[in-house]
């Protein structure tokens, strides 16, 4: 080949392109400029993985961890006749009860749920509640407990001296079953959890059909040169861009206010109409579903138009009616990459917290939502709420709720990824 | 570009209209057809009968609009929003384009084969059995979908595995299948858009055999680049050109043996013989 260039082109000077060692050197300056990029890449997923960790080492350091603890009332001096506070049989159990809480918050227990029909734990819990009455003094991190056990121990003899010092995970069962308290070796997040799951289910109801329905209208129906559909078109990109608050300003304006009758159940006559008005589940589902559905419209037409256009014409070409193209070849095609759009949208709703403030999340509540009419709350709100706290323990119980929320996340995006899955596998077959 | 005095199509259409020696019976007719996209005119004035039961092939160098026509036939050019058609495409003496008349209904009983094979990302049976049942096809599908997959010569290939996926098959099964789904919906006329321009010498083979077994039944309109394809297994060979605006013009229409031994225009035996395009 060499030779062959030669020939066409004779002298050497005359040449455009390098040849020979220069245009090794060429080559090795290029492949050079090329590594320094590839590292420049690494670094910064490097750094993401860096600030990934930091985020989930911190929530752990503060989910699980030494705390010191005194009790009012030492458990052991309740023993009656040698037997523990823990195996007592529950006659003895509201005995201790009513002869250490004023009768006054006997009585409002009895008139709650009788004591006939208490389950022993549940005395039990109230005795730890109301008479043993643990109080959290400090709490210390999980590395300091893991590698500075001895002065965290010196410490706590030196400024809590008769406290119970034990290491505590702050993630626990109950704080997933129990409900808000105020006392934060009681707290849960249940009410919080229903509250998320309720909301996001309002979100993915409202949101996925019209924002479907609106991308198979924009990319298989409207004419793209119409300025009005160009018009819709941009108006659409422009939104998925606007800050969430606005979406619950929005939210409050339309869905609180001026829809109260519906939101708050009233046109049907049920939901809490004295505390709840329009600030209930379905205001902030719909809100969210607003804030998303840009995004699941932009995603779903990504995904329609990433459908060759060849099995739209098979279709066509067999006699298929437009609306049988779509249903029978156009949405099977698209429906993964329609329901990844719609996974990554609804993470984001799950994670919002400025629309529901807006909205009026409550920020204390421990009633679990009955229905889409309830008062709720949701589990960034919660975690905002504890982070906002002065004391220490509440800190604990936010990175706690974290831990909770990130989990709750991962379960529900891999569920629709295995839906997703389903999805490609069965159309790769059938 | 040789082909510029063609321009009058008056003494064009006396001429070239129809093959001469036709039989009696015409599938689809063109008269005066012009094609735009937008304001630019793809083809002009194409006047065109094409016999029944017999293989029409479709030639002429690149962008003179021979796929632009062979999808007027069936009306697959109403999928682009700015395709305007003149003329008239008369269908049993019927016109396709009458504002009364449905391009789906149309679309059945003139099918088509494309230049990719395009089947469906499902089984090879639901390939064969979608279109006849979106159709309202009540008899045994199982039977249908047999004796389509028979006349494309397939069956004996895939018998085995019906309901495997139709992507599994190779380049050539797969247009073997589109054209056992296009005849499963029982069209009357076959739209053939170079079918086998994207397979090897052996699968073009076995395409242009059963082409020929198909037009017992079926009239066939192919498009094809190969000229010796054309000369093989058409009965008669339409030549379009493209004018100085890039406009496609029917220059010739006659017996394929005419076209290919003893044309009648120049611009024709140029191509032909490879002095153009």
């Amino acid at each position: 080949m060499a030779v062959h260039q030669r020939q066409t082109v004779p002298q050497a000077a005359d040449r455009l392109m390098p040849s020979g060692a220069a245009h090794h050197e060429q080559v090795v300056a290029r492949q050079r400029r090329g590594r320094i990029w590839a590292i420049v890449f690494q670094a910064a997923m490097l750094a993401g993985i860096v600030a990934l960790c930091a985020l989930l080492l911190n929530i752990l350091n503060q989910s699980f961890g030494y705390v010191a603890i005194v009790n009012t009332i030492d458990p052991a001096e309740l023993a009656v006749d040698g037997v523990p506070l823990n195996e007592l049989p529950k006659e003895n159990l509201v005995e201790i009860l009513e002869a250490n809480i004023s009768a006054g918050l006997m009585r409002r227990y009895e008139h709650d749920i009788p004591f006939a029909e208490r389950s022993r734990e549940n005395v039990h819990d109230l005795i730890l509640e109301r008479v043993v009455e643990p109080q959290v003094q400090a709490t210390w991190g999980l590395f300091d407990s893991i590698f500075a056990r001895d002065s965290v121990f010196a410490e706590a003899d030196e400024r809590f001296p008769g406290s119970d010092v034990y290491f505590r995970s702050w993630l626990t069962t109950s704080f997933i079953s129990k409900s808000q308290s105020s006392e934060p070796l009681r707290a849960g997040v249940r009410t919080a959890i229903f509250g998320s799951l309720w909301v996001v289910a309002i979100t993915i109801l409202f949101s996925f059909p019209i924002g479907v329905g609106a991308a198979i209208y924009l990319e298989e129906y409207a004419h793209k040169e119409r300025l009005l559909n160009r018009l819709i078109q941009t108006n659409i990109n422009n939104l998925a861009g606007v800050p969430s608050i606005i979406y619950g300003m929005l939210g409050l304006a339309i869905f609180v206010r001026i829809l109260e009758l519906f939101t708050s159940g009233a046109f049907l006559g049920i939901g809490d109409q004295s505390t709840a008005n329009g600030r209930t589940i379905i205001s902030a589902g719909l809100t969210l579903g607003l804030l998303i559905l840009p995004l699941i419209i932009i995603n779903g037409q990504e995904a329609i138009r990433a459908v060759p256009n060849s099995l739209r014409q098979a279709g066509f070409g067999l006699g298929a009616t437009h609306w049988q193209v779509i249903w029978h070849h156009v949405l099977p095609s698209a429906m993964p990459g329609v329901l990844t759009g719609t996974i990554l949208a609804v993470s984001r709703a799950i994670g919002e917290t400025a629309p529901l403030v807006v909205v009026g999340a409550s920020t204390f509540i421990a009633l679990d939502p009955s229905g889409p009419f309830s008062k709720f709350t949701v589990l960034p709100i919660q975690i905002y709420q504890w982070t906002s706290r002065p004391q220490d323990e509440f800190r604990n119980l936010a990175a706690a709720a974290i831990l909770v929320l990130l989990i709750l996340l991962l379960s529900l995006n891999a569920s629709a990824v295995l839906l997703r899955n389903r999805f490609d596998r069965s159309r790769a077959i059938a | 570009m040789t082909v510029t005095l063609e321009r009058p199509s008056q003494t064009r259409t006396e001429t070239v209209g129809s093959p001469p020696n036709g039989p009696v019976g015409n599938a689809i007719e063109a008269e005066k057809m012009s094609v735009f996209y937008g304001d630019f005119c793809a083809v002009r004035d194409v006047d065109m009968k094409v016999p029944s039961n017999k293989i029409t092939a479709i030639i002429g160098p690149s962008g003179c609009g021979k796929s632009t026509v062979l999808r007027c036939f069936n009306r697959m050019n109403d999928l682009i929003a700015s395709v305007r058609i003149e003329g008239e495409v008369l269908f049993q003496g019927q016109n396709i384009y009458a504002g009364d008349v449905d391009p789906v209904e149309v679309r059945r009983r003139i099918g088509m084969v494309f230049q990719k094979p395009n089947p469906f990302p499902k089984t090879i049976y639901e390939n064969v059995a979608w279109g006849t049942r979106i159709n309202g096809f009540r008899g045994d599908m199982d039977e249908m979908v047999e004796r389509a997959l028979r006349s494309a010569a397939l069956w004996e290939e895939v018998k085995d595995k019906l309901q495997q996926s139709a992507l599994g098959l190779s380049g050539g099964q797969q247009q073997r299948l589109c054209i056992a789904r296009a005849i499963a919906v029982e069209p009357e006329i076959i739209l053939m858009d170079e079918p086998a321009s994207a397979l090897d010498p052996i699968a073009t083979l076995r395409i242009e055999d059963l082409m020929k077994e198909l037009s017992v039944k079926y009239t066939i309109i192919v498009v094809t680049h190969n000229m010796q394809q054309a000369a093989r297994i058409s009965d008669y060979t339409a030549f379009f050109s493209v004018d100085d605006n890039r406009t496609g013009n029917l220059i010739e229409f006659d017996d394929t043996e005419k076209i290919f031994t003893n044309p009648s225009r120049k611009s024709t035996e140029d191509y032909i013989t490879g002095r153009f395009g």
